[in-house]
């Protein structure tokens, strides 16, 4: 019986043969035991394992701790030697895989569908698991993420994939995990050749429009509900029909708005139906952070790395509003929504997060722990714990902070997954090209 | 008692071209207005005097003044005249027309020339063929409106387009066109709206500019009749109207230094239309040395009872509600000279209430009464016609009921040219007062009743019960209705004439008998007091600079500054350096050392913490009132420069940041781009002081899908491909190639042209480029063009194929300003990796990472913190990439960019290692100043948000008060942006990169 013993060099996922993207394979399924020792490991839940070992079997945890004997025979052993171990990252809301082009390529575009009520749209159906973006994402050790439509009023269902797969059915990590809504803005945004024009006079009350969809909205519910109280139908309404496990309480309501009134409305809904509410974007939540705890709604604060909303807010309120929400007792969560950098910057909006007032590991649960509970996922990710899926980094140094932070391994489900990506692979040619 | 019914206009001196149909009916229109109180001019003020006028002008204005006989005799006692106003800021009789929106669409089809038939200049805003005087016509409605106010003559204009043509004064005489224009030709306009103009060009301020600065050089050029122009009717007619009064609708503070700026090139003092903000920025406004026309339109309180709807109103936007109405007065107490308009206030009935409002605030009468007479009529040269009652002048008067600017004064009457227009008649006869009424029916005993008249709308009757009447004066004939009883419900009601001292007339009883009825006077009324309430005294807030919450009450001073036991970044051969000290004298760099001493030096404890250079952002978009004029592809005369906007709170938040200098680009709509503007992030000075000083002049190009505007539907704008782009740039620089030739053999006959100026520039070294560029195509291809004309392209920015063609770079001598890791935001940045700087860097290219995002600029030190992650480079080389590798780019690393002495004092501690995302700027030193200080913004938050709710309250105050409110309306903040890529704003900004 030979044991495999790996040495994690500081460039490992550089060494080897230059590979175009299409030769980076999803890795296989890997039966039997696996450890990581001899890391720092970081639980997710903010406990911090000092020389810890990580006990793996068919791909979930069985043991988190020191002193981890590791049997000889045929398991894999991974040292964590001075490197910093953490919970695969959670992208909690993203278009990955549904938008591969920005700007200018409409056919690259699959994340925003036609019409105001579409709760039976599915994201997952339209995710692209081939997507170059993911590479990048699991270089920087997202391994999950949150696969959401967009558009319209009610835009549709998200699901939860994982970032190394052969297709969508392989990349399902929860399917339909929420329903999504577009909170309708109670403030008139005028176009800026009116505010140039010095006119800004904007047209109607914004309010009233805002308060008079939202009923709208409550009305479609209310007749989706008393629909489903009954359940033969002569003639089936798919539309209602999709509605059926957030009524059942197997799925939760995303409201996406940033406004104080966007979200007194959302709470408002929960009241009504009893849904599970989670706000997205919420940028304004810090104003109102006790009452979001008191209702139990949740929080994706999708734009860490924003500027303030006002003139006369503190310059930092965006970097300092994980801090508000966490002493308030918030549960809440960070994304990365950036269209540039492609949302590769998650780690480090956590990391502007502790540098504002967290610490190092709530920032870290803020896009761990916290993202699959608010996901839905958290009896199988977020967290280093016994009874999970072996979704784990190894960094070699502090993930959060850009000067550190370097994953050389990366294990979904505890497959030994690629981080070689479209960028590493164009890097190497060039480094041939110069010679470097 | 005057007779006073609807205007009689005379036609005073009838011209004799016109023909008379019917018999003629001429008037010499005499009157005397005697027993007034009589306002001369601001000098003057004759008690119980008397005015004569005679065929619409002035005969006499003096306390013994004699009456001719074949005067009517106007009883004045107890009123006030004065000479009418002159508003200065008009286009009553011409009209302006309206444009629903305007400035430039990314989308839509460019219209490149003009849509005007005719021999005219090739661009549509500038309307020097406007005169109003071939347009006038006497307007009935608006003339009443305005004489309301108090105006007896304006300056009329178009209020259209950047140059707008000439404006003629008229009087507001319901007369003949022929018989009210007082001067034609009297004034030239200009502004900086191009206004309905459909044209694409300008779209931006610094566009509007550059047209105005080339067309004052065309105009000259076009004198000689150079024959390839032709006729020029546009540039003709400019060049008749330089000798007349030039008048510049700037509107807003930095606007009006924009506009005196240009009008100094070219030796032009204009007077300046302001818009009510800049009083913000006196000291400025005084070193225009331009008179200022002020209009007195105040912002209204808003309902902020809505905490969530307060929220978005900014501090600044209450601060300027607050001040608004001490704007005139401020400019006097500064001795800045001006003129009050009419112009802002949407109801003219406004216009007086607001005047007196500026006058509570500070304003004093006589500058006020000054302001809208002896200026405007001084500067418009008609003062020999109007603006006093001297004889001979026009006679154009108003007749109040007391002082014109106390609160309750009534404006009676308001006559221009000797006709009488009535604005409100009521209270003229003063019939406040007690009367014995008594009423006889046919056979009966008369009654008697007390009867208290109020006003011309209110009496009560006094008997046992005090009980109201309906009563109406209409300064004739009276109506009066009352019950005997409060109970009853019957009214005895009478109608009748007021004789004089005896009213009287016929009516009906409650049984419905006709009566007959006098009523005789027996005592006055008292005045009524000019305020019911006793005025609060005046308190307001303080002027900032830059007047927000951030503002300064004073700039922060350059000091003598030791920085103790830091770690020292020195981007030199030092490296850096462990417990070092650092002296600033004299916002430069004195020494950097150990254990150094200075007994003037304010100290500052570097212990645990890192000082390095202060950031600088090659690429940047702030601080800027437009970014983008990308109406053509070639616009190498727009210069940022022109309009750089020091209030942009990003200023202040990059700071935050740790950045001190920022290259302010012009955008990516085309080819090539304006002039870029180095800056210093000097948080509180003016436009002027923002500019880095003796730095190398920068232009923006730019490649690829912008230009070619792959997101138009549309697109007709040359160049849709990069075939197209390489063709902009040959044409470009070729004719910049004949034009310089032209030069050389014509210096004198040939027409300046400030677009090839700027290409001659490049090509002789003196201007540098900054190439936005991306795929390796558009790159090499651009480089040949530069070998092509024998210059360097000294930098591209965003270059996210750079990697691919680093050796070609190199070769050429180029630079590199790019972002860390952005891609696949569009489909030519597919192939951007984030290890792109990294690879420039180690084939030998000097490397910059940029953040072309206001955000992104307060963390660019972790942005090149990146770069360590992506491609191993050092930590020393990262830093450099944010500090002295973009001041070597911009060629001012001997004054920045690195610890050393001699450097200007530009300089930041982090309160950690400064490629740590856990470090946070704790002090930004720009020349020896402190810019920003983490201790003294937490000072600052705290001062926000008191001054907010102070004005909040006070707002809400207005509305206990029963002021009426604006609502809220959210204080939103335009974002200009290069229009390449989305950017991450706050919840109220408006980013033009929306539109674009």
């Amino acid at each position: 019986m030979k044991k495999t013993f790996l040495h994690i060099g500081l460039l490992l996922l550089l060494t080897g043969a230059v590979k175009a993207q299409d030769d980076v394979y999803p890795a296989k399924e890997y039966k039997g035991k696996l450890f990581i020792t001899n890391g720092t490991i970081h639980i997710g839940n903010g406990q911090v394992v000092e020389n810890g070992t990580i006990e793996v079997e068919n791909g979930k945890i069985v043991r988190v701790g020191q002193n981890i004997p590791v049997p000889a025979g045929d398991v894999k052993v991974f040292s964590a030697q001075g490197k910093q171990v953490y919970p695969g990252l959670i992208l909690p809301i993203t278009d990955l895989g549904l938008k591969e082009i920005a700007n200018g390529v409409r056919g690259s575009n699959d994340y925003r569908e036609l019409g105001d009520l579409n709760p039976s749209v599915r994201a997952i159906a339209a995710y692209n698991a081939d997507t170059r973006i993911a590479g990048t994402l699991r270089a920087n050790g997202i391994l999950l993420a949150g696969v959401t439509p967009q558009g319209g009023t009610i835009s549709g269902s998200s699901s939860v994939v994982q970032l190394d797969a052969w297709n969508y059915e392989d990349a399902a990590y929860k399917t339909d995990n929420g329903i999504h809504i577009e909170m309708p803005s109670f403030i008139n945004r005028p176009s800026r050749f009116a505010i140039m024009m010095g006119a800004g006079r904007e047209q109607g009350d914004a309010t009233k429009q805002a308060l008079d969809k939202v009923e709208s909205i409550k009305v479609f519910f209310r007749q989706a509900k008393a629909y489903l109280a009954e359940s033969a139908h002569k003639e089936v309404n798919i539309k209602f029909e999709a509605l059926k496990p957030l009524f059942e309480k197997k799925q939760k309501l995303f409201v996406h708005g940033d406004q104080v009134k966007q979200m007194l409305a959302a709470i408002d809904f929960a009241k009504e139906f009893g849904f599970s509410v989670v706000v997205v974007g919420g940028s304004e939540s810090w104003q109102i952070a006790p009452l979001l705890q008191q209702n139990e709604v949740a929080v994706i604060l999708n734009d860490q790395h924003a500027l303030p909303s006002t003139e006369d807010d503190d310059v930092d309120q965006p970097y300092k509003t994980p801090a508000v929400l966490q002493k308030a007792g918030v549960l809440f969560a960070l994304n990365d929504a950036h269209d540039e950098s492609r949302y590769r910057n998650l780690p480090f909006n956590a990391g502007t997060a502790a540098t504002y007032g967290l610490t190092k590991e709530q920032a870290l649960q803020a896009i761990t722990l916290n993202t699959a509970r608010i996901l839905g996922v958290e009896d199988k990710t977020g967290s280093l714990e016994a009874g999970k899926d072996a979704n784990i980094i190894i960094s070699e140094g502090d993930i959060l902070d850009m000067k550190t932070s370097l994953v050389t391994k990366a294990f979904i489900q505890g497959r030994d997954v690629s981080l070689q990506n479209k960028q590493t692979q164009l890097y190497e040619r060039y480094k041939y090209k110069y010679g470097l | 008692m005057l007779a006073v019914g609807c205007a009689l206009t005379l036609h005073l001196s009838a011209q004799e071209t016109f023909p008379v149909n019917g018999v003629a009916d001429k008037r010499e229109g005499c009157y005397a207005f005697t027993h007034a109180t009589i306002v001369k001019d601001g000098q003057t003020t004759l008690q119980d005097a008397t005015l004569v006028i005679r065929k619409g002008k002035i005969v006499s204005a003096a306390a013994n003044a004699a009456i001719p006989r074949d005067a009517v005799v106007i009883d004045c006692k107890g009123k006030y005249i004065y000479p009418s106003f002159i508003d200065i800021y008009s286009d009553y009789g011409v009209g302006s027309p309206q444009r629903e929106r305007t400035g430039f669409d990314f989308r839509a089809p460019a219209q490149l020339t003009s849509n005007q038939k005719g021999a005219y200049g090739w661009n549509q805003a500038i309307r020097t063929d406007v005169d109003a005087g071939k347009v006038f016509s006497v307007d009935n409605a608006k003339a009443k409106s305005l004489r309301e106010a108090g105006f007896g003559t304006v300056l009329s204009h178009q209020k259209d387009g950047i140059a707008r043509g000439t404006g003629l004064v008229a009087t507001l005489a319901e007369d003949k066109d022929n018989l009210v224009i007082l001067k034609d030709k009297a004034s030239a306009h200009y502004s900086f709206n191009k206004g309905v103009s459909s044209q694409s060009y300008p779209s931006s301020m610094m566009g509007s500019i550059a047209l105005l600065r080339q067309t004052y050089l065309d105009a000259q050029w076009y004198k000689n009749h150079p024959a390839a122009e032709g006729v020029n009717l546009s540039l003709q007619y400019w060049n008749e109207q330089q000798g007349l009064l030039q008048i510049f609708e700037a509107n807003g503070k930095w606007n009006a230094v924009r506009a005196d700026r240009l009008g100094d090139e070219f030796g032009v003092q204009y007077i300046i239309k302001a818009s009510g903000d800049e009083y913000q920025r006196l000291k400025e406004m005084k070193a225009t040395n331009a008179t200022f026309i002020l209009p007195v339109n105040f912002p209204q309180a808003m309902d902020v009872e809505d905490p969530n709807d307060a929220r978005f109103v900014s501090l600044e936007d209450m601060k300027h509600w607050e001040m608004a109405p001490a704007a005139a007065g401020l400019f006097e107490k500064e001795n800045v000279p001006f003129c009050l308009t009419s112009a802002d206030v949407k109801d003219s009935k406004q216009f007086l209430t607001n005047l007196r409002k500026a006058i509570e605030y500070g304003l004093s009468e006589n500058k006020a009464f000054e302001a809208l007479t002896k200026t405007p009529a001084t500067l418009l040269g008609i003062y020999d016609k109007v603006g006093s009652l001297d004889a001979g002048k026009l006679a154009n008067f108003i007749i109040t009921s007391g002082p014109v600017f106390k609160e309750n004064t009534t404006l009676y009457q308001n006559w221009v040219q000797g006709n009488e227009y009535d604005v409100k008649n009521e209270g003229w006869a003063g019939v406040s007062g007690s009367y014995t009424l008594t009423v006889t029916a046919t056979g009966s005993t008369p009654k008697t009743y007390n009867l208290v008249v109020k006003g011309d709308n209110a009496a009560n009757i006094i008997n046992t019960d005090t009980i109201a009447a309906r009563f109406n004066y209409d300064g004739k004939l009276i109506k009066l209705s009352f019950s005997e009883t409060k109970k009853s419900r019957a009214s005895i009601r009478l109608s009748g004439v007021n004789n004089g001292t005896i009213w009287q007339g016929n009516g009906v009883d409650t049984a419905g008998n006709a009566v007959l009825w006098t009523a005789s006077f027996v005592k006055a009324g008292e005045e009524k007091a000019d305020s019911s309430k006793r005025k609060q005294p005046i308190r307001l807030g303080k002027v900032t600079y830059p007047f927000n919450g951030y503002g300064w009450e004073q700039l922060p001073q350059q000091q003598t500054l030791l920085i103790k036991n830091a770690t020292v970044w020195t981007n030199e051969k030092d490296g850096k350096l462990e417990g070092a000290d650092v002296l600033v004298k004299n916002g430069k760099i004195a020494q950097v050392g150990k254990g150094l001493s200075d007994a003037g030096a304010v100290v500052i404890d570097g212990t645990g913490k890192h000082l390095t250079a202060g950031i600088i952002d090659e690429h940047s978009h702030i601080a800027a009132a437009s970014i983008n004029e990308g109406a053509q592809s070639v616009t190498s005369e727009v210069r940022i420069a022109d309009n750089l906007n020091p209030d942009d709170i990003n200023i202040y938040r990059q700071l935050s940041g740790g950045v001190t200098s920022s290259h302010i680009l012009h955008g990516s709509a085309n080819t090539v781009g304006g002039q870029t503007q180095l800056i210093k992030l000097r948080w509180g000075v003016n436009d002027e002081e923002l500019k880095f000083k003796g730095a190398d002049p920068f232009i923006k190009f730019a490649l690829g899908e912008n230009v070619k505007r792959t997101t138009s539907q549309n697109n007709n704008r040359f160049p849709d491909t990069r075939m197209g782009v390489e063709q902009v740039l040959v044409d470009a620089f070729q004719r910049a190639t004949d034009y310089r030739n032209a030069l050389k053999a014509d210096g004198k006959n040939a027409r300046r042209d400030l677009e090839l100026d700027a290409l001659v520039e490049i090509m002789n070294s003196k201007r540098f480029i900054t190439c936005h560029s991306y795929v390796q195509s558009e790159i090499t291809s651009t480089i040949r063009v530069a070998e092509k004309f024998g210059f360097t392209l000294n930098t591209f920015t965003h270059i996210l194929e750079g990697y691919k063609v680093a050796d070609k770079m190199k070769a050429h001598g180029a630079n590199a300003s790019t972002f860390s890791d952005w891609w696949a935001y569009k489909m030519e940045v597919q192939d951007a990796i984030a290890y792109n700087a990294a690879i420039m860097t180690k084939v030998g290219l000097n490397v910059c990472i940029n953040s072309d995002d206001a955000e992104m600029a307060r963390r660019l030190n972790q942005e090149a913190a990146k770069t360590i992650k992506y491609g191993g480079v050092t930590e020393e080389e990262a830093l450099k990439m944010v500090t002295l590798n973009p001041a070597k780019a911009l060629h001012v690393s001997d004054k920045v960019g690195s610890i050393k002495a001699g450097k200007d004092a530009d300089l930041v501690l982090w309160s950690d290692h400064p490629l740590s995302i856990y470090a946070k700027a704790e002090k930004t030193i720009v020349d020896g100043t402190v810019y920003f200080d983490r201790e003294k913004d937490a000072q600052t938050r705290v001062q926000i948000a008191a001054e907010r709710n102070r004005l909040i309250n006070k707002m809400l105050g207005e509305k206990k008060g029963g002021a009426s409110m604006a609502p809220a309306r959210p204080s939103f903040n335009v974002i200009l942006s290069c229009g390449d890529h989305d950017h991450h704003d706050g919840l109220i900004t408006i980013d033009t990169g929306d539109d674009e």
